[in-house]
């Protein structure tokens, strides 16, 4: 038996890992502070209604963000619409149905693996799938399928070109693995005896799904959610490759519009030799953390909604 | 209510009248449809400011401007998705033939000038004029100067500090050809930013640096990087917006472009979408910090659009790259 060390080392110790864990916090939050000061130092006196409600020009004083504003909400919501639904179904399909089968091993593999897939291979696929429709419908849009008018809000147009259901699609794709993910982890914390219990009142498998266990997982999958959509918003490498103007005058009418996004508009103005436009991509960034806010705000709101106490 | 019939109709006609007089402005108003263009991000802010006086005037045609690169819109460009390509670089042979295949003419519209600037730091008082020469033994691979010494015997033996654009740039690529030549290399003990930002504010803090970017970077800078002459066989020349467009400011003045699908070109909004490009480039390219292509050239540049004359002119019969001055090259 080994002779316990004497109370003041392990004490000592005990403080050391503390603070050790205090400083590492705090480097994270100090560094973020700064970060956020000196943005809202910056671009602080930016904000006004104008910046928000007019578009992009060549003199500072005159420009605004309404457009990529307006494509960065449009593609974020068709890419949360879409890859939410998509990987919290994929996500029950292999914890609570599918049986451990080579099958499932091989895709369960290739989910991890595609988490780690640099987002411009996804802009690659979503050109050549969703944009292009592998060159189903001829090379030229003047060709293209079309259904309905262009002006009306149900248009829908094959190939899709470089519209905001393309943008939104390759988005999904890009964090598809991520929702898959922490949506299985959620899953697999919910105690079994919950879903034997459920079982064993009569309940069947959908019913233990719908009524026990994704309930129960709910606080986990919207904490994957806002991870995942913070991931979205700041994406430009993809949509660059899919097509994402930055000049434009409009904003979206329908799945099929012409699109600017965020990050681009603010990289675009953060590279002009002219200080003062530096100070618009301060005021950009701004705007960005808060539709990122209210995007997360909604999966907040969806968490305490949906919510059960697990007793 | 007859009476009311009546003065609608007088002031139908009144207003159509009067819309016959203001001639184009009015039929700017009444163009309808789309322009889709792409390409450069150093052509982006004169489209865009193009684009933005367009799009006052001709409030209902949609105008799109993308940032892809002049490698990436040449793609959209021939793969038909775009009506026109904004290029800091004239098109290359492979992206010719890549139109072709495709069955897509273009016209060639060179729209301002770009003076690559080699600065130095304020600080550096012995570094004034560069020849070419000189330049490639400082960024070459082969016989690069560690020193300011190793430039030019009278120089202090201080450590050269080198900054340089993004490899992936127009401006690099650009910078490349006219030091090195298409096959030599760059040095690759160098700091590279695709940021040009970055890059003055790397040069402003060090007084043996050295760096080179476009001249609007160094028109907005000016009190915190000096810019050096150039030497190119006619006695040193400092890059001036008078300079560079009358194309004293040789070999680093580079011609901008847009290359328009010529089918697009049939489409009455995009014909009067480079009408007016080429209408108020003049004055544009300088508010937004570029230079203005002189008249004589600008000229030649409308009859060429007037006539939709196809193809490149800095390709010649043979398929190899033509070099030179634009007012050489450009017919």
């Amino acid at each position: 038996m080994a002779t316990p060390r004497p109370a003041a080392t392990r004490v000592f110790q005990n403080r050391a890992f503390l603070w050790l864990c205090l400083v590492a916090t705090n480097v994270a939050v100090v560094v973020l502070a700064v970060l956020l000061l000196s943005i809202f130092w910056q671009g602080f006196g930016e904000l006004d209604w104008d910046f928000v409600t007019k578009s992009a020009s060549r003199k500072a004083e005159d420009a605004g963000i309404k457009a990529p504003l307006w494509g960065s909400i449009w593609v974020c919501a068709i890419c949360a619409l879409t890859a939410l639904p998509l990987g919290v179904g994929t996500a029950i399909y292999l914890e609570e149905f599918a049986r451990r089968t080579r099958f499932t091993r091989i895709v369960q593999t290739n989910i991890l693996n595609l988490a780690g897939v640099p987002s411009i291979v996804y802009g690659i696929l979503g050109l050549t799938a969703f944009v292009r429709m592998f060159g189903a419908f001829g090379s030229n849009l003047e060709n293209a399928v079309e259904f309905g008018s262009p002006e009306s809000l149900f248009y829908l147009r094959l190939p899709f070109g470089s519209s905001v259901l393309a943008a939104g699609l390759t988005l999904m794709l890009v964090i598809l693995p991520i929702v898959i993910i922490s949506t299985q982890e959620a899953l697999r914390a919910i105690p079994s005896s919950l879903r034997s219990g459920a079982m064993a009142l009569g309940a069947t498998p959908w019913q233990t799904v719908w009524g026990i266990t994704l309930p129960a997982a709910v606080p986990g999958i919207m904490t994957g959610a806002i991870l995942a959509m913070s991931r979205a918003i700041g994406e430009s490498a993809p949509l660059l490759v899919v097509g994402s103007a930055l000049f434009l005058r409009f904003t979206p009418e329908n799945l099929m519009s012409e699109y600017s996004v965020l990050p681009l508009q603010i990289f675009n103005w953060a590279q002009r030799p002219q200080a003062e436009f530096h100070a618009l991509a301060a005021g950009g960034i701004i705007i960005q953390l808060a539709v990122l806010l209210t995007f997360n705000g909604v999966a907040v709101l969806i968490r305490q909604k949906l919510q059960k106490p697990l007793l | 209510m007859k009476t009311a019939r009546i003065a609608a109709c007088a002031a139908l006609f009144g207003a159509s009248t009067l819309m016959l007089a203001a001639g184009q402005e009015a039929n700017l108003a009444d163009l309808r449809g789309a322009v889709k263009i792409d390409g450069s991000s150093t052509v982006y802010p004169i489209t865009e400011a193009v684009a933005e006086e367009f799009g006052n005037a001709a409030e209902r045609v949609r105008v799109t401007v993308g940032v892809s690169g002049t490698g990436g819109g040449f793609k959209r460009f021939s793969a038909g998705e775009i009506d026109i390509a904004d290029a800091s670089r004239p098109i290359k042979k492979s992206e010719v033939e890549l139109a072709e295949k495709s069955k897509i003419e273009f016209i060639e519209v060179p729209v301002a000038y770009d003076g690559l600037t080699i600065v130095v730091n304020p600080k550096n008082d012995w570094c004034t004029s560069l020849t070419v020469e000189q330049v490639k033994k400082i960024y070459g691979a082969e016989a690069s100067a560690k020193t300011w010494k190793d430039v030019n015997p009278a120089w202090p033996a201080n450590p050269i500090k080198i900054y340089s654009p993004g490899t992936d740039s127009g401006t690099f690529d650009y910078f490349k050809e006219v030091v090195i030549g298409k096959d030599g290399a760059i040095r690759s003990d160098i700091s590279v930013s695709e940021d040009d930002n970055v890059l003055v504010r790397g040069v402003a803090g060090d007084q043996n640096a050295i760096g080179f970017f476009g001249c609007a970077y160094y028109f907005e800078n000016k009190s915190r990087v000096r810019s050096v002459a150039i030497d190119g066989g006619k006695g040193p020349v400092v890059p001036t917006v008078e300079s560079i467009e009358d194309g004293s400011y040789a070999p680093f003045s580079r011609p901008l472009f847009i290359y328009v699908n010529k089918a697009s070109a049939a489409r009455p909004e995009v014909a009067a979408f480079v009408d007016f490009y080429l209408k108020n480039v003049s004055k544009l390219a300088g508010e937004v910090g570029y230079v203005r292509i002189p008249e004589s050239i600008l000229s030649r540049v409308r009859a060429n659009w007037e006539a939709r004359r196809t193809g490149t002119q800095f390709i010649d019969a043979k398929g190899e790259a033509v070099h030179g001055a634009l007012a050489d090259v450009y017919k």
